[in-house]
């Protein structure tokens, strides 16, 4: 559905996207993970053909974003960073604007307003001006406005930013009952975001895609290593040497905790059993033992800052974070 | 709104930008008070040029002892349309500010750019919008004509010029304002531009006077706006001027489209 090729955007001397590629499929959700300013805005301003880009192809639903601009305009329901809503207009007004503009008309306009309406739950402002509606409103009504047509691909530049923890779970609802049906992509610099309602994730930084998988794949490509965290009652003053012993233990690390340390044995290797029966063994107390996975934060951050050319040995006090 | 879409035709983009900027505009205090100056000033000017027409009608009388011909459409009209150029290019202007300023500033522009509308469209129904609410205005000012009808007798036909005179003067002057706000997000550059910019062609006609009857001063003269109103509130209709308005008019929106156009190359 969204296929780009090698885009790059310059402003002047600034390159804020570099040789970018990716793709969305049919029914997909697609998050666009980076922090602020990694060029996530660039990449979906590119895709609406509001701006083009200095090299590369973006294309919508098989039509060149620079080229066919029209086409892309109305297959594409957008949501830029700042809702765009007039403050005199009340929101049915709006949305019947922002219908109209799209072509609809009659009872199909109706419909779809009622139906956005119904959806982000706008029923109860319809007549309210935009200017007296909270920033969490606003939002929705921004987010109406992107879906009254119904377009095959939505494009969401932080769609939960100003919610409410309850709006924000209604909101990543919808975004996941539009899968299947659109393809969507989505920017968010929220973690947990990403996990909850997408697909794929594409991690960019520096205006380049530094990663690109699914949550799950993400978190264990990166990871070297399985590592346990176990902690002791009373474990001896030599424990990390002593752990060494147990078969398959290839490093033990000390933790923040005193009574916590981290085993690491090889990738796809299991050594639960082995550590507990041997802590069993000795007695020394075993409180809690326990898997570390990585989460898709310390994908991030592990990815951002290798890319911002921070040394390698980062990775040890990084381990010792679990 | 007001236009329950009685057609299953879908309406045409310029259609639903002009009745969403009138509906702006209507609900902003901007018409009302540009609306309220322009007719509070329109009034006022009319006033004072009957009042002198009137003293000199009675001066006239008591020297020659007999009821002399007034020539109302001298004495009054001509005034009045030529002071109305001066408030026209002090009000206009207020009117136009906000048309892409506003859209650039509360980031709408961008929404307004990946519609699946065309800038032409854009252009053509934020001006067609901004005309609409001027014509309203200056049909409210035909008040006066007609109370002067009722009492006095003078000729309809350089009155009716002045009006067409106005009105082409008028979509002139918005479309330097449009164009002016095209270029800017604050409102007050914008309006300040569009006051420089019709400042400048007025002071043309002073250029031309100077440069006298010479090729260049007769080029510089029929740039500015100035001789050509003249001709329109003198009851001349001649093609040269109607060109002249027209053709500014549609090169200053030609230009705001070339500058909204490529704001996205920026």
């Amino acid at each position: 559905m969204i296929e780009v090729r090698t885009i790059t955007k310059r402003y002047g001397n600034l390159t804020a996207i570099d040789r970018v590629t990716f793709r969305v499929d049919k029914g997909e959700v697609l998050a666009f993970l980076g922090p602020n300013g990694a060029g996530k805005t660039t990449t979906m301003r590119i895709l609406t053909s509001f701006i083009p880009a200095t090299e590369g192809t973006a294309q919508v639903a098989g039509f060149d974003c620079a080229e066919q601009p029209d086409e892309v305009k109305k297959r594409i329901g957008y949501l830029p960073e700042t809702p765009p809503v007039y403050q005199e207009l009340t929101v049915s007004e709006y949305l019947a604007f922002v219908g109209k503009l799209r072509g609809l008309s009659g009872a199909e306009l109706t419909a779809g307003m009622d139906r956005v309406m119904e959806r982000l739950s706008l029923g109860s402002v319809r007549q309210r001006l935009i200017a007296n509606l909270s920033r969490g409103y606003r939002q929705r009504v921004g987010l109406a406005q992107a879906l009254i047509h119904d377009p095959p691909v939505l494009i969401l530049d932080e769609p939960t930013v100003g919610l409410d923890p309850k709006q924000i779970i209604e909101i990543r609802e919808l975004i996941k009952s539009l899968a299947g049906s659109h393809s969507v992509i989505l920017s968010t610099h929220i973690l947990p975001e990403a996990t909850a309602v997408c697909q794929r994730v594409v991690i960019i930084n520096g205006g380049r895609i530094v990663a690109e998988d699914t949550p799950d794949q993400l978190s264990a490509r990166l990871r070297r290593s399985e590592k346990i965290s176990v902690t002791l009652k009373t474990p001896p003053a030599d424990v990390l040497e002593r752990f060494r012993e147990v078969a398959g233990v290839e490093h033990v690390l000390a933790t923040s905790e005193p009574h916590t340390v981290l085993i690491e044995c090889a990738l796809g290797r299991d050594i639960r059993e082995e550590v507990a029966r041997f802590v069993v063994g000795l007695d020394w107390g075993l409180l809690e033992m326990k898997p570390v996975s990585m989460t898709l934060e310390d994908v991030f951050l592990k990815l951002t800052q290798r890319e911002d050319g921070l040394p390698k040995a980062n990775d040890a006090s990084e381990s010792e974070r679990h | 709104m007001q236009a329950k879409a009685s057609d299953t035709k879908p309406m045409p983009p310029v259609q639903a930008i002009i009745a969403k900027e009138l509906r702006s505009y209507f609900v902003s205090p901007i018409v009302y008070v540009v609306g309220g100056v322009f007719l509070l000033t329109f009034g006022f000017l009319a006033y004072l040029y009957i009042v002198f027409t009137g003293a000199q009608a009675i001066q006239l009388m008591q020297m020659q002892g007999s009821t002399a011909q007034i020539n109302l459409n001298d004495l009054v009209f001509r005034n009045l349309f030529a002071s109305m150029r001066f408030v026209l290019l002090l009000i206009l202007p207020i009117l136009t500010m906000r048309l892409l300023a506003e859209e650039r500033k509360l980031r709408t522009f961008e929404f307004l750019m990946t519609a699946p509308v065309r800038v032409s469209e854009i252009i053509v129904g934020k001006f067609i919008s901004v005309y609409l609410v001027f014509l309203g205005m200056l049909l409210l000012t035909t008040l006066v004509p007609l109370t002067l009808a009722l009492f006095s007798d003078f000729d309809w036909y350089p009155v009716l010029t002045g009006y067409l005179g106005m009105t082409l003067l008028g979509g002139f002057f918005l479309a330097v304002g449009l164009f002016a706000s095209s270029i800017t997000e604050n409102q007050i550059v914008a309006a300040f531009t569009s006051f420089g910019l019709l400042l400048m062609c007025w002071l043309l006609a002073g250029l031309g006077s100077l440069l006298g009857d010479t090729p260049a001063g007769h080029v510089v003269s029929y740039l500015s706006f100035m001789e050509h109103f003249d001709h329109l509130v003198r009851g001349l209709i001649d093609t040269k001027d109607l060109v002249y308005y027209v053709s500014g008019t549609v090169l200053m929106l030609f230009l705001a489209h070339r500058v909204v156009d490529s704001s996205r190359w920026k």
